[in-house]
């Protein structure tokens, strides 16, 4: 039997209390708000490509603890990556969050596993990946996405494409 | 915790046995995660008790055929059950005709249908509808669809902190352009119990009719359309015991008789020519289709429990526990009630400072207990208390003062987790 609680550990409560890369950026290349029309919650994300990599990235929004916590720790993982090692990373939480992924082989998915008992609670899988989701849009300049553009989140590329919103400051 | 229980607990003597009644529902005998479950979302819907189950069973075993067509004696049996069905409706609510009680598969189905059956026939161009700002989606979508189709205007009726209407404010949304009043019963988000009756009395004497919203106040109260004067009452089977796929709509004979039938189809008609179809009598011309019978039959069955129990015992113990949830939140620190109106139904919206209801209902889960987060489909009244969304307690007759102690134990629970 699942154990919430489990999932309620101290690395996601305390990126929840204290979530990292909180906020706007005043020069961004890419930028995507995500909601989740269940809950009401959304996201913004807002991230900045130095050459290859992504140099700096920031988040914020109105969410539960999964939610935060998600996003704080996908600014983490993701500041300094390519953006094929981020797309990589994104397939791969994906999966992990729907159980798809075998977190026994290799993976990049490290201190991101915290999560992986969020498939045990399908009404809660959409919370976790709502800042992926919206990451993904930011890449592909769709301003605005939702949990709910598709539900199995198997191909989350389906958006109308349209241009990147000029950056508003907080 | 347990002391504060047992004194407070009315509910021990013979007239009110919840533990006899608990024995009636299967469902609530289960354990979630390891615990026995404690079912608060009975606003969202109401567990079936054992009798209204065999109900269903006996209907399906032994006397199921489509009704109002055959003459063999399963389907006299099954018409004749069906239209029983009706008449338990009917008393339930105290219309005064059984043909003004219409089944639909529920009360969204109910309103779309006095929306496509009199707004779209008597609502026009620069024409208003009041509606409230309480008002559930399915009592706001589908008088925006017709907005939008026809050029008439939604007016709302604010409300106060408290989260009641402001009665003067509604009153002053009259004008010669008034067509229809939108009010629900009982608030589904806050437990706001509205003063329904004054309200259609004033939109009387401004000669227009008001459809009440009453799938959140019959399972609480003693609902009596004739008392209340409204022109259409519109409730669901599955928060008031009975299965999913059911409710009804009450109108008034002379009202219905005007409007035009919302689905076309079989049952409906009188004749049918490709020149010319002539429609059924009321009730009949609004259920077209084979309805759904024996979940109409189920329902049947669940108003005589309920009525078995008697409402207003029903309203006695459920306020009891009202006033106790009320009383131990009220004295939580970090605790807020959203919706603390004078009268209300047995329903606590609430949110715990620095955790977001999904994370409260997912922890309470653990504990067992079920109760609903999110915007509860009135995301009107999430503005207006400028909160994303609540946790929402909601009590019914079945629920006992251990089960409120269950809630708050795990309120607390939450609140050491997020420390």
């Amino acid at each position: 039997m699942a154990n919430y609680k489990a999932l309620y550990q101290e690395v996601i409560l305390d990126h929840n209390k204290k979530p990292r890369n909180y906020g706007t950026l005043a020069h961004s290349s890419h930028h995507a708000v995500g909601h989740n029309p269940l809950c009401g919650d959304h996201i913004s994300v807002a991230l900045n490509f130095d050459r290859e990599c992504i140099d700096c990235i920031a988040f914020q929004g109105e969410s539960c603890a999964i939610c935060k916590a998600s996003a704080s720790m996908m600014t983490v993982a993701i500041k300094g990556k390519s953006r094929a090692d981020a797309e990589i990373l994104i397939k791969e939480f994906l999966a992990m969050t729907t159980g798809k992924l075998d977190l026994e082989s290799p993976n990049c998915i490290g201190r991101l596993a915290v999560f992986a008992g969020v498939c045990d609670l399908p009404t809660r899988v959409k919370c976790a990946i709502l800042p992926w989701h919206t990451l993904h849009a930011a890449f592909n300049s769709v301003a605005s996405t939702s949990t709910e553009a598709d539900p199995m989140h198997t191909s989350i590329d389906r958006q109308r494409v349209v241009p990147p919103l000029p950056q508003s400051n907080p | 915790m347990n002391a504060v229980h047992t004194a407070v607990n009315p509910c021990s003597s013979s007239a009110f046995d919840v533990e006899r009644i608990r024995a009636d529902f299967p469902i609530l005998q289960l354990t979630i995660n390891g615990k026995p479950l404690v079912y608060l979302d009975n606003a969202a819907s109401s567990q079936m008790p054992q009798p209204v189950i065999d109900r269903l069973v006996r209907y399906q075993a032994s006397e199921h055929a489509n009704i109002n067509r055959a003459v063999y004696t399963l389907s006299e049996i099954a018409t004749t059950e069906y239209e029983a069905a009706r008449r338990k409706l009917q008393c339930f609510i105290n219309a005064p005709e059984e043909r003004e009680v219409i089944f639909t598969s529920g009360t969204t189905d109910a309103i779309n249908l006095v929306m496509h059956g009199y707004g779209r026939k008597f609502i026009k161009v620069g024409d208003e509808i009041i509606l409230t700002t309480l008002e559930h989606h399915s009592n706001i979508v589908p008088w925006q669809m017709l907005a939008e189709e026809t050029g008439a205007k939604i007016r709302v009726v604010p409300i106060n902190d408290a989260g009641e209407l402001l009665i003067d404010e509604y009153e002053n949304l009259f004008n010669e352009h008034t067509k229809l009043v939108g009010v629900m019963h009982v608030s589904n988000a806050l437990g706001t119990i509205n003063p329904v009756k004054q309200m259609i009395a004033f939109a009387h004497s401004h000669g227009v009719p008001v459809l009440v919203d009453g799938a959140q106040a019959v399972p609480h109260l003693q609902v009596d359309v004739q008392d209340l004067d409204c022109d259409f009452y519109a409730f669901s089977g599955h928060k008031l015991c009975g299965p999913t796929g059911i409710g009804v709509l009450y109108g008034k004979a002379a009202l219905l008789e005007k409007m035009q039938p919302f689905k076309g189809g079989g049952d409906m008609i009188l004749s049918v020519t490709f020149e010319k179809t002539t429609y059924n009598t009321i009730p009949h011309k609004f259920e077209a289709g084979t309805p759904p019978i024996a979940a109409a039959i189920g329902l049947g069955a669940a108003v005589d429990y309920l009525l078995a129990i008697g409402m207003d015992a029903i309203a006695a113990h459920e306020l009891d526990l009202l006033n106790y949830a009320t009383e131990q939140m009220a004295g939580m620190s970090g605790v807020r009630i959203i919706g603390t109106a004078k009268n209300k139904a047995s329903v606590i919206s609430f949110t715990v400072d620095g955790v977001h209801p999904h994370d409260v209902g997912t922890l309470l889960n653990q504990d067992g207990v079920a109760l609903r987060t999110g915007h509860h489909c009135a995301q009107p009244v999430m503005q207006r208390f400028k909160v994303p969304a609540t946790s929402r307690a909601s009590f019914a007759f079945y629920n006992t003062l251990a089960e409120v102690d269950a809630l708050i134990a795990g309120i607390r629970s939450v609140q050491k987790v997020f420390a």
